[in-house]
């Protein structure tokens, strides 16, 4: 089926009701929040936070608190699904199943960008990091949200599908998501170290070289994932 | 119950003498590296596990499109014993290149571009096996299977891309080599027989062991099936 305006008001409709389910009841993004807070205060007594260590790990420590919480909203936003039999519910809905698929990464996505859009702040105001409000920053983080969430929506689907469902979704997904957090934490590093547009550009392709290679796929093999 | 074809059976006895031709050419017939010494020995070896390791990987993500399409168990057993006997033989690759590493580069283990992809690539076949551990149905798992298959053949390539970005040592011996490279040599005419032979060799185990992996594949379905019959 090519995309039509049904194809984009079902995505839009999943995208809604997750929206709006969390907007009642608040549970994945303050999970999600709460952690991401714990996890930088772990990192800041573990690395000793100083001004130069700072320098150097400030984007390490910022991406692996995005993954841990992302694989948290991933995991709750797919376990829902599967718990109230609202992915049966779902899949008799007469609509392109890739739908669903965009529906669910796009949730996901929001709820990571609003989970970064807290926490960046956050932390720029603890450790006095102006830097990361640049334009580039910024999107080198949503390039990463991109691609993260793309491939974890993915595997969420098939996690919560087998006997040890939110065990399973840290393995499946790290090892394939490592260019996608290396190329964003070489290339968010380099910014907040004054590098220029042009020196990060070569990370900066691949992750949207990996981008879009992997909507691609999912998109694809999706239909594989949720079939009966 | 299927008996053992001749040819498999001849098949085993020509992969142990090649093993045996190749293990003489690599420790006795090829000459002394003349900086490293006899530790570049390992070299011949772990070039032929590498390659048969990543052979594999490729056919398991083939055979995984190809179940995808026709929805065929045959390449499901066919995805699993390509996956099962790369992640061996690549595991042996990172071992017998920490041997090798430890004099050239007095380390045993650094996050070079390659080594670095080569962890990643074992982990995440790694998790494939957790992946198929965790599923009953026999039709989903080949489906999952097939699924991270096609991921992790698509990601690790992106990976040795990303990890290049930062500096490599790893020496190419064939093709072009890094100014940073250390360790590297060029390969005398015995090198390459020694060289050539191995893999060689190693590509006939290969196939010798998805053989064997593919008809234990079909006769655990047997079983399933009798046992199945039985409780019936």
């Amino acid at each position: 089926m090519s995309p039509s305006p049904s194809f984009f008001k079902a995505t839009m409709a999943i995208v809604y009701k997750d929206l709006a389910a969390e907007l009642r009841s608040r549970e994945l993004l303050s999970a999600m929040l709460v952690f991401s807070m714990l996890v930088i205060l772990i990192f800041n007594f573990a690395l000793e936070l100083d001004i130069k260590v700072r320098q150097s790990v400030t984007a390490g420590v910022l991406w692996t608190t995005f993954a841990f919480a992302g694989t948290l909203g991933l995991n709750r936003s797919m376990a829902v699904e599967k718990d109230r039999g609202c992915m049966d519910g779902l899949l008799l809905a007469p609509v392109d199943r890739s739908a669903i698929f965009f529906g669910k990464a796009i949730s996901n996505l929001a709820f990571m960008l609003i989970v970064e859009a807290i926490v960046l702040p956050l932390y720029a105001l603890l450790y006095n990091e102006v830097r990361i409000f640049q334009l580039s920053f910024l999107g080198v983080i949503l390039l990463g949200s991109i691609g993260y969430i793309a491939v974890g929506t993915l595997l969420s689907a098939m996690s919560v599908q087998t006997r040890t469902r939110d065990v399973l979704l840290p393995i499946l997904l790290f090892p394939v998501a490592v260019p996608v957090l290396l190329a964003s934490v070489k290339a968010s590093g380099g910014l907040l170290n004054g590098a220029t547009f042009a020196e990060i550009l070569t990370p900066l392709n691949l992750l949207i070289v990996y981008d879009v290679i992997f909507i691609a796929v999912a998109f694809m093999v999706f239909d594989f994932v949720v079939e009966e | 119950m299927q008996s053992k074809p001749i040819a498999l059976t001849i098949l085993d006895i020509i992969s142990i003498i090649v093993l045996g031709v190749a293990a003489y050419l690599a420790l006795v017939f090829a000459p002394t590296e003349l900086v490293m010494g006899n530790v570049q020995r390992v070299f011949y070896f772990h070039v032929g596990t590498a390659w048969v390791g990543l052979l594999g990987f490729v056919v398991a993500a083939i055979a995984g499109i190809a179940y995808l399409v026709t929805k065929d168990m045959r390449w499901d057993r066919f995805e699993v014993a390509a996956v099962e006997v790369s992640t061996m033989f690549f595991f042996i690759t990172i071992v017998l290149g920490s041997i090798w590493a430890r004099p050239a580069w007095n380390t045993w283990w650094t996050w070079d571009p390659r080594l670095t992809t080569a962890a990643v690539t074992e982990l995440i076949y790694i998790a494939y096996f957790m992946l198929r551990q965790g599923i009953e149905d026999p039709e989903k798992r080949a489906r999952f299977g097939a699924v991270y298959t096609l991921l992790g053949g698509l990601s690790a390539p992106i990976t040795f891309m990303v990890i290049r970005l930062f500096r490599t040592i790893h020496p190419v011996v064939i093709g072009s080599q890094s100014a940073e490279a250390q360790g590297g040599f060029s390969m005398t005419s015995d090198m390459k027989v020694a060289f050539f032979f191995a893999l060689f060799a190693f590509t006939v185990i290969f196939i010798d062991l998805m053989w064997r992996r593919i008809r234990l594949g079909s006769l655990q379905e047997k079983v399933e099936e009798l046992k199945l019959n039985i409780s019936m």
